[in-house]
């Protein structure tokens, strides 16, 4: 069963708490800076939408890397394996999604990877703006039909 | 159905894959030419950095991978193709039939008109074979000159100065990277590699390398005695001082200047192997000519990566776009086409990114811009940071940055999508920082 985070950002309230807890529980630092979800800001319009990696079908990221260190779980996350990661960033500009960051900290990428099945952010989040469950009964993200759109060629799986 | 496959680099793995992917029952054959399991140019100079040993540049680290697979890895060279009679002749005589063909021969380095490019220490950095000869020379303190700032001149750039040698580059060009960066970030790079103590000349040539008439012998190794046979070590001794490092090679600018080199690295670019294309019928032009489904010019024959001159998405003109990304891309592609499964190849986007000792770079698409186009550009001298975004009416078509790591795929998105940025397009000019911002409000529908 494919699970997914699901995000409703007209029930965000700007408050961050997801940011601090990705940023604890994988830099273990309450920083919203090293937090792999960011919540943007559209004070304007009065919009909060927090962002972070879709696990796309398409996994640009993965397809990209020459070493084949970012890999698909069978839940669907794409994750990296620090091991296998030299640092070389290609996979940070063929996300088409920009989910996937380099840390010069440690020289590899970083990307949200589900928390290993228990995402922090979504145990953080208040208002069920971010909630994870299994994506069939979510539906598709409006993210997921626009990767379409970055191909080169029809993908046809 | 036999596919034949010719090279074993990012673009003919991944075709292999794919067609085994799709055609169960197929046989497929792989022929790579080099003396390694298939691998990773672009690991080549974090193994040279000595953060990696060679296996971690492998393409798929599995053993057995092929094998399970069901594909046939076979060292070969291809020596010429009959597209006719669809056979292939490989070095040592021996012939090879396919029903469908990919060429993914990849590229060569080329080589410049510099007297003395066959001298040993003068190097090439394309393979691993040539990795390993560079890793012999290149120790802590030897003087290296390396010949061109390119994209992967400025790589190995990054490589050897991790190795700590002292390093001066030579590019012909006004700047780093000419055809990556404009003239504001190639010269901040430059300035950058200076500050970090590496002596860059632009505008400069290599003339000619040469080996001195009389390099002094080595000091004769004193024979292992007692205490080295018993301990498999050296008796204590005095310290000597270091031997000082052979610098065996003297390099010759333009402007007369010469200067001592232990290694020589050549980077002044690579051209598609087409070579044993020449009597095929194959129509060539820098590369392999292919159509919009990356179909070669005779039947079942196609081309994918670096060998092939297919459509680039932003000019929509077919060049050769010698990238990573891009090799994966056909490969997929042209796989999918050969499995039976027409999938049309809209055009690749030429992107790359780099890390010049710790400042990262990255540039997408039409980077240069267009006529009549607008433009949105932040250059901040002093923070090493520097962004500049290039707009066709509302969408973004290329961009480049300097110092940004957050979120840079983002300009891949919105340029390969080709969305409409509506209002944001203004903000942008003005404010080309807020990109990140333009993209999730654009994506999410908020003007
Ligand atoms: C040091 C270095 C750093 C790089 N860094 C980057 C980077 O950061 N980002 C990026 O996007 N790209 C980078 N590249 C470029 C990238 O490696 C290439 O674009 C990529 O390898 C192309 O893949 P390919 O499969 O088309 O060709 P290749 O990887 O070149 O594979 C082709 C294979 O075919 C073999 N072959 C050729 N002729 C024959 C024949 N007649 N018979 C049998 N076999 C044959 C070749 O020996 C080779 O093994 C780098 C390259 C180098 C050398």
């Amino acid at each position: 069963m494919q699970r997914a985070l699901v995000i409703d950002p007209g029930k965000c309230t700007g408050c961050k708490q997801c940011e601090l807890a990705c940023s604890y529980e994988k830099e273990g630092v309450f920083n919203p800076a090293k937090s792999r979800i960011r919540v943007f800001d559209f004070h304007q319009n009065a919009r909060f939408v927090p962002y972070t990696c879709t696990q796309c079908d398409e996994a640009w990221c993965q397809q990209a890397c020459p070493t084949n260190a970012i890999t698909t779980d069978a839940f669907g996350v794409k994750n990296v394996n620090d091991s296998l990661c030299v640092g070389c960033k290609v996979c940070t500009i063929a996300c088409p999604f920009g989910t996937v960051n380099y840390n010069a900290t440690t020289g590899k990428v970083i990307k949200c990877d589900m928390c290993g099945g228990d995402p922090a952010c979504a145990k953080a989040c208040p208002t069920d703006a971010i909630v994870y469950t299994d994506v069939e009964q979510a539906g598709y993200d409006k993210m997921a039909a626009w990767a379409k759109r970055t191909d080169a060629g029809a993908q046809a799986n | 159905m036999h596919h034949v496959i010719i090279g074993a680099g990012p673009a003919g793995v991944t075709a292999a894959e794919t067609i085994r992917k799709h055609r169960g029952g197929d046989r497929i054959t792989l022929l790579g030419d080099e003396d390694a399991p298939p691998y990773s140019r672009m690991a080549i100079p974090y193994y040279l950095e000595g953060d990696i040993a060679e296996t971690g540049t492998y393409l798929r680290a599995a053993a057995g991978h092929y094998d399970d697979l069901g594909i046939d890895l076979r060292q070969a060279r291809v020596g010429s193709l009959d597209a006719g009679a669809k056979i292939l002749k490989l070095d040592g005589g021996d012939e090879l039939a396919f029903d469908r063909l990919l060429i993914a021969t990849g590229a060569s380095p080329i080589r410049p008109p510099i007297e003395g490019l066959d001298l040993a220490g003068v190097q090439t950095c394309w393979t691993l074979a040539d990795a390993r000869e560079i890793a012999k020379r290149a120790e802590p303190g030897a003087s290296v000159v390396l010949v061109g700032a390119g994209f992967i001149g400025s790589i190995i750039l990054q490589a050897l100065v991790a190795k700590g040698v002292q390093l001066t580059v030579v590019e012909m060009g006004d700047r780093m990277v000419p055809r990556m960066l404009d003239e504001a970030a190639g010269t901040m790079l430059k300035r950058w590699c200076e500050a970090k103590g590496v002596r860059v000349l632009t505008g400069t040539t290599v003339k000619a390398i040469a080996k001195p008439e009389a390099a002094k012998p080595a000091a004769p190794q004193p024979e292992p005695g007692f205490f080295a046979r018993l301990f498999g070590q050296r008796p204590p001794e005095p310290t000597a001082p270091p031997a000082p490092v052979d610098e065996t090679l003297k390099v010759t600018l333009d402007n007369g200047e010469t200067m001592a080199a232990k290694l020589v690295v050549i980077a002044a670019g690579v051209r598609p192997n087409i070579g044993f294309l020449q009597a095929s019928g194959l129509e060539l032009g820098a590369g392999v000519s292919v159509d919009d489904h990356l179909r070669a010019s005779a039947p079942d024959i196609y081309a994918a990566g670096d060998v092939a001159e297919a459509r680039d998405l932003s000019s929509g003109q077919f060049d050769v776009l010698a990238i990573q990304p891009v090799a994966v891309e056909h490969g997929h592609i042209a796989a999918l086409n050969m499995a039976g499964n027409p999938t049309p190849h809209r055009g690749s986007l030429n992107m790359n990114v780099l890390d010049t000792i710790g400042l990262v770079s990255s540039s997408f698409g039409s980077w240069m811009g267009i006529e009549g186009g607008d433009r949105g550009q932040l250059l901040d001298e002093a923070g090493w940071r520097y962004l500049r975004l290039e707009f066709d009416g509302d969408r973004l078509i290329g961009g480049q940055a300097v110092g940004l790591t957050e979120h840079v795929g983002m300009m891949r998105g919105l340029i390969q999508t080709g969305l409409r940025l509506g209002a944001w397009k203004d903000r942008l000019v003005k404010a080309p920082e807020r990109l990140t911002e333009a993209y999730v409000a654009t994506a999410q529908g908020i003007k």
